[in-house]
């Protein structure tokens, strides 16, 4: 009664993977070295040799010597304790930053993909208005920022934002009312800063499948339901991709004042490389849990079908499970009865 | 794209309207303002149109303002009854700021401050993104993890080890601080061009390789000939993007290519000219001007600066509209 080994698609895959690579595959993986090889060269000297390095410098006092050289004396977490403890300006502008990326990536993201929705339709002149919509992109920098702001170019005196301002602060705490009213305050620097994401959006909404919105439209969708049932399931990678591209651009812009702070204290006499390492440690630390928090808030919500899928799979997986053990059971029980009568 | 269609002969649709019983008069007022399952209406419409052209005068507001109030001179700005439209076309602040900013000379190294990277990075990333795409090997996976985690990393972290680095080579305040990074693949931005051209050759048929290596195309060759070519957008993508990053940037420039302290007047850009304008303003006025009449620093001179250093890829962007707005549709970021 030998049954024949059938090989499902799971151990052929795991013998493929056992198999030692051909002569062919072999070269073509060395060939793939030498291609990507600049990078991992460039990865090496300019990422993870000085991430090491900066972690060590964090934890040392580094001082220039008279004659050009670098000493180093170890001092454990000494700079990140002196963080803490005396220097307030640093974690009041660590916290303003958490607060303002939380809230501001989501208002760009949506705005972004409200604008795309409203370029979507057939409206006439769209180049004009995607040309529009990606000049921020062109001319935004540090220094043309600040000097915009600095000059009072970037407040439209026509929006009054102390009316909203007042008006949160009737129904919000304080704190989280002057940092939305901030935001709305800056609307324009919001706004100039989502060129990009509109669009991606753009060009994702652009590749939906037209006979989707068709079909939903025969069976009774309205507009809204098709938006929250298939524009916003097709276009969620995109929503990841443009949420993480704002988070990173926020944090690495030069309008932040964290990363201008730590330029001006690696110079300064007093406090040297090693206090401006510890510091870039905390705000990558801090940037890199956002990104991560986002992200898996982002990816973990799965849609109604899948969710659907995967219990129907783990029903199937359960079924089989029962039947494989009653089969086991029956066998035993025939072996058993087959032995009681030969006896 | 549009297909030329005949045209049915014009309808007079007022006379019709009039001539139609009153209930179908009412049916089509609805249909005209609230729209129908074939068309929007007219509501409909103008509330987008109104919300785009809001949202677009928004967006420009700040360049607006900043280009009206570039041209006025001492009188307009303290006049308030000059609001938008200065009373008389004044280029005194263009020619000051110009002067104080040393235009030609820092415009020159900015384009190269700009320019060599860019190339050098178009080249590098296309090799390592084709790597990626093509090619399956051990610890791929790894890398790509690797790439996406420098992405979200800001580049503080790594800045103090690279400059002790780089000043031991003697190379702060020199253009190879910026050219080296982008030689291996970590140039501004690279990890995105890496994979922007990974997402392309990706695309690209494998049948088309591999029918390339039939007729005896080797590795390189097939990469020059076959995918290069087909990967034209890509490579216009991150030649725009890559050129415009690093015009705008100023903050690694200052540290690396220009030097923090200033000691050295090799290199300069644009952007870094604006950053100290206030500072260098009133002493290159005064070694400058010869009657000793100078102009006091005002913000209309600042606006003009400002134009000054974004007007070069203003006009880069006007001239290539076309091929930025879509760059990104046809980079393939979000799959076709």
């Amino acid at each position: 009664m030998a049954e024949k080994v059938v090989e499902t698609k799971k151990q052929k895959k795991e013998r493929l993977k056992k198999m030692k690579p051909g002569r062919l595959a072999k070269r073509e993986a060395r060939m793939g070295y030498i291609f990507i090889l600049p990078w991992i060269i460039g990865a090496l000297v300019f990422l993870i040799i000085p991430l090491c390095q900066s972690f060590y410098y964090a934890m040392c006092n580094v001082k220039f010597n008279t004659r050009g050289g670098v000493n180093f004396t170890f001092i454990g977490r000494e700079n990140y304790m002196k963080i803490w403890a005396s220097d307030p300006d640093f974690l009041t502008s660590l916290s303003s930053y958490v607060v303002t990326t939380v809230i501001s990536a989501p208002v760009i993201v949506v705005f972004a993909l409200i604008i795309a929705m409203l370029l979507n339709g057939k409206i006439k002149c769209r180049g004009l208005f995607r040309l529009i919509y990606f000049l921020p992109v062109i001319v935004v920098s540090g220094p043309v920022m600040n000097m915009l702001s600095g000059n009072g170019a970037t407040t439209i005196s026509a929006i009054d934002a102390s009316l909203i301002e007042s008006f949160l602060q009737n129904y919000l705490p304080t704190a989280m009312a002057t940092t939305i009213a901030t935001t709305f305050g800056n609307m324009t620097q919001t706004l100039w800063y989502s060129g990009v994401q509109i669009l991606i959006f753009l060009s994702a909404l652009q590749k939906i499948n037209p006979s989707l919105y068709e079909a939903a439209k025969i069976d009774g969708g309205s507009s809204w339901e098709c938006f929250w049932k298939i524009t916003l399931p097709t276009i969620k990678p995109m929503i990841l991709l443009n949420v993480v591209y704002s988070i990173v651009y926020l944090s690495n812009n030069e309008q932040n004042v964290i990363i201008t702070s730590i330029q001006s204290t690696m110079f300064a006499a007093s406090k040297g490389y090693g206090y401006a390492s510890s510091m870039a440690w905390l705000y990558s630390v801090v940037e890199t849990l956002i990104v991560v928090i986002f992200a898996v808030v982002l990816m973990t919500r799965k849609d109604v079908y899948q969710k659907q899928v995967k219990k129907a799979k783990k029903e199937a997986k359960k079924q089989a499970k029962l039947l494989k053990k009653v089969q086991r059971r029956e066998m035993k029980h025939e072996a058993k009865t087959i032995k009681a009568t030969k006896a | 794209m549009k297909q030329k269609q005949s045209k049915p002969p014009k309808r007079n649709f007022i006379q019709e309207f009039k001539n139609s019983p009153p209930d179908v008069r009412k049916e089509k007022v609805r249909k005209f303002f609230m729209g129908s399952k074939e068309s929007d209406g007219f509501c409909k419409l103008f509330v987008i149109y109104a919300l785009l052209i809001c949202i677009g005068f928004v967006y420009l507001y700040p360049l607006l303002y900043m280009i009206s109030n570039s041209f006025m001179d001492m009188e307009d700005l303290l006049d308030t009854s000059v609001n938008w439209i200065p009373s008389k076309l004044n280029l005194e602040n263009y020619r000051n700021a110009a002067k104080s900013m040393q235009f030609w000379n820092s415009f020159l190294k900015s384009v190269v401050i700009a320019g060599v990277p860019t190339v050098i990075n178009v080249i590098v990333c296309a090799c390592v993104g084709y790597g990626f795409a093509r090619f399956e090997f051990r610890g791929k996976y790894l890398c790509m993890g690797i790439l996406i985690f420098s992405y979200i990393l800001p580049s503080v972290v790594t800045m103090m080890p690279t400059y002790v680095l780089y000043s031991k080579f003697g190379l702060i305040g020199h253009l190879t601080s910026f050219v080296l990074p982008s030689i291996f693949g970590q140039g501004l931005n690279c990890q995105l061009f890496i994979l922007i051209f990974w997402q392309f050759f990706r695309q690209v048929p494998k049948v088309l390789i591999e029918a390339g290596q039939v007729d005896g195309a080797g590795y390189l060759k097939s990469f020059v000939r076959i995918s290069l070519p087909s990967a034209a957008p890509a490579i216009l993508t991150v030649f725009l993007f890559s050129i415009v990053w690093y015009w705008n940037e100023s903050y690694l420039t200052q540290m690396y290519v220009v030097g923090y302290f200033q000691k050295q007047d090799l290199w300069t850009s644009l952007m870094v000219e604006l950053k100290s304008f206030n500072d260098n303003y009133g002493s290159a006025m005064a070694a400058s001007s010869t009657s000793g009449v100078t102009q006091s620093n005002n913000e209309s001179i600042r606006f003009a600066a400002t134009m000054l250093s974004i007007l070069p890829v203003m006009i880069m962007y006007f001239v290539l509209q076309r091929q930025f707005v879509e760059s990104i549709d046809n980079a393939g970021i979000t799959g076709e």
